[in-house]
């Protein structure tokens, strides 16, 4: 892999990366995939298309959003010069809504009246019932049953802006299941329906789409990067659940060889107890349309994810992630939920900034590694959503029970 | 000839469509899922499908997805299923069984060396609901290597465009999937189904066999006139389970439906 030119050209015309990605799905959604596929492609060269998304980002997501440069976190740590590039500041409160703007766009333009989406941490869900608002198109939420109890804010946002939620309770009741579910409606209602996914998974087109319209994440902290400190960072610093906020972040820089760049996966209670690191406890497989790191056992059985943060609760990975991870360009890493939980605590006090689970993930990781790097390090990451629908999960791991039943 | 060719061939000079079951393995145990499989082709089955079972059973509608449920709880695997083909061959040297479910396990276990395992055991055809022509060349040549017909799906979305690609590279017969949707649902029309073989051999002559939303003797008699075979699933399955809550025997339930399922089948064109 060594000799590639570039990171960038993925995937090939039938959908791959390396061996990874592909078109696993039932025959009934072929056509439909594929229809997906033709619209995008017309879609990304349309200059209609391409301003539409962008004064929507702009003036309906807020768009530019910050890279902050945080001083106190900096002086904490003791080493690298830290930035948090600001998904947390975009309208619903992450970096789910570039994606839904983009996807919804292009329903539209395929005439689709029917929306649904799987959620997990319910940022997903939220995203997409609000583009729906904004359309007025029908929105159908699946959510697993276990999640509709840990994030139960986002499931009445998501009814006040008018979608309807389906617990999910086969399974373990999660993000995995949500998807399964999902994936059922759409292949009953294919007619008249869009599976609006939210990560850059499932089949082709999607992890490439989904990639492409969260960039804007990346494109925007080289150019912010360049107006205030005159060059590129030095380190890119993501979390990782599908992996859609790190590969916005990723991709524009992945041809960029003085960039170091690391995904943070969740190690739940440890890499030999439960968790949600594919990468790194994982092996390939086939699963929701595409071939890509899973947790499985033996006989190629699904295996339970954990994280404490709902949003990384899955036990799969984006397709390209998994041949970044093959291929070397990108270090993947865990941490733990206590680690994630510590740096939740510590940023929030340190910045006056709630960043949500997810991102302390990759705030936890970079807590243990900015302190090795030298003062004139750029390191950016990635604080892909705000940490408000986490306080009553927070408050609940800290035995703050008293706290937990109030919000 | 493949076990499945013979059998098709034999139907077709008979007359009648062929009763296609589907059970799954392991459900609800090894045992009792033995015992409905070997008493399949007595009760008047002329191809058993047998259920790998998958965690994630993304086609598959409730009942199915329950079937899955208790076979994996019961200790169901790949290696178990082949074990039990193996166990129905020492009895029956001519029903032709085709295994279906989800490619991940079949990949985790190795396509190449599946198939070769798969052959051994006395398996005639492989149906993986999540491999669809554009990525089925990773399985194909392992497939056509130890003869195991590989059965594409087509769909109520598979157009004139799209069924030359699905049925280009199709052996054994062809599954039409007779509703847009999951396992155990809603059912079609006959008008539809009729309309649906008619098109699909028009591109092809495999034998055209319907399921989906197949449930009583009377719907299996009406589309054993139009199409070459009839798959019932979930019907059998449910019937297993409802039985066993209910305290009775499981296996009496799931071969007591099939029975009267082959008489409908059988009549139907009499």
């Amino acid at each position: 892999m060594s000799s590639l030119n570039t990171y960038r050209a993925g995937p090939d015309e039938r959908g791959h990366f390396g061996i990874y990605g592909g078109r696993y799905v039932a025959e009934t959604l072929m056509p439909l995939i594929l229809s997906v596929e033709k619209a995008y492609g017309e879609a990304r060269c349309d200059p209609a298309f391409v301003a539409e998304f962008r004064t929507l980002l702009a003036q309906y997501v807020g768009r530019p959003n910050p890279l902050y440069h945080a001083a106190r976190l900096t002086e904490a740590w003791g080493g690298a010069k830290i930035f948090l590039k600001r998904e947390d500041l975009n309208h619903t409160g992450a970096h789910k809504i570039n994606n839904c703007i983009g996807q919804i766009l292009l329903a539209r333009r395929m005439g689709k009246e029917r929306i649904i989406a799987e959620t997990g941490a319910g940022q997903h869900g939220v995203a997409t019932a609000t583009v729906c608002a904004l359309f007025g198109l029908k929105c159908v939420i699946y959510m697993g049953a276990t999640d509709i109890e840990r994030q139960a804010p986002n499931v009445y946002r998501m009814k006040l802006l008018g979608a309807e939620v389906r617990p999910v309770t086969s399974g373990a009741a999660t993000l995995k299941d949500a998807m399964n579910d999902a994936l059922r409606d759409w292949v009953t209602n294919v007619a008249d329906t869009y599976y609006l996914i939210g990560t850059v998974a499932g089949p082709h087109p999607f992890p490439a789409m989904v990639r492409d319209f969260q960039s804007v994440i990346g494109d925007e902290v080289r150019a912010q990067m360049l107006a205030q400190e005159g060059r590129l960072p030095d380190s890119l610093v993501a979390c990782i659940g599908g992996g859609s906020n790190a590969m916005g972040l990723f991709h524009p820089f992945l041809d960029e060889p003085s960039v170091r760049i690391i995904g943070v996966e969740a190690g739940g209670h440890g890499l030999d107890k439960l968790h949600a690191a594919s990468l790194t406890g994982g092996r390939p497989g086939v699963l929701h349309g595409n071939r890509t790191y899973l947790l499985q056992n033996e006989d190629g059985q699904i295996q339970e994810a954990h994280s404490i943060s709902a949003g990384l609760d899955y036990p799969g990975i984006g397709p390209e992630h998994s041949w970044l991870h093959d291929s070397g360009r990108v270090e993947y890493v865990w941490v733990t939920d206590d680690e994630a939980l510590e740096a939740f605590q510590f940023v929030t006090r340190a910045e006056g900034i709630i960043p949500a689970l997810e991102s302390s993930h990759a705030l936890a990781h970079a807590a243990k590694i900015a302190g090795t790097l030298s003062k004139d390090h750029l390191m950016v990451i990635n604080l892909s959503g705000r940490g408000d629908k986490d306080v009553n999960t927070v408050a609940r791991a800290l035995g703050d029970v008293h706290l937990g039943g109030l919000v | 000839m493949s076990r499945l060719a013979t059998r098709l061939s034999s139907l077709a000079a008979d007359n009648r469509a062929g009763l296609v079951t589907y059970v799954m393995g392991f459900d609800p145990d090894r045992a009792t899922s033995q015992a409905i499989f070997d008493g399949l082709p007595a009760a008047g089955a002329d191809i058993i499908e047998f259920g790998m079972p998958f965690t994630d059973p993304m086609a598959d509608g409730p009942a199915i997805q329950w079937a899955a449920g208790r076979a994996l709880e019961a200790g169901g695997s790949l290696r178990g299923v082949l074990e039990m083909v193996a166990a129905f061959r020492k009895k029956d040297a001519a029903t032709p069984v085709v295994l279906m479910g989800y490619y991940n396990p079949v990949y985790a276990w190795g396509p190449e060396k599946f198939c070769a395992d798969a052959a051994r055991a006395g398996v005639d055809g492989l149906i993986l609901v999540d491999l669809p022509p554009e990525e089925a060349d990773e399985l194909l040549p392992s497939c056509r290597a130890n003869d195991i017909d590989f059965i594409f799906l087509t769909t109520p979305t598979s157009d004139d465009a799209r069924l030359p690609v699905i049925v280009g590279n199709a052996s054994g017969f062809v599954y039409y999937v007779s509703i847009a949707g999951i396992t155990g649902t809603a059912s079609a029309s006959n008008q539809a189904i009729g309309d649906a073989v008619a098109r699909i051999k028009r591109h092809t002559s495999l034998p055209v066999c319907v399921g989906f939303g197949i449930k009583t003797p009377e719907q299996a008699a009406d589309v054993a006139r139009l199409a070459d075979g009839v798959v019932v699933g979930s019907a059998i399955v449910a019937a297993a389970d409802e039985a066993k809550k209910a305290g009775a025997d499981p296996v009496a339930a799931a071969l007591g439906l099939v029975a009267k399922l082959a008489e409908g089948v059988r009549g139907a064109r009499k």
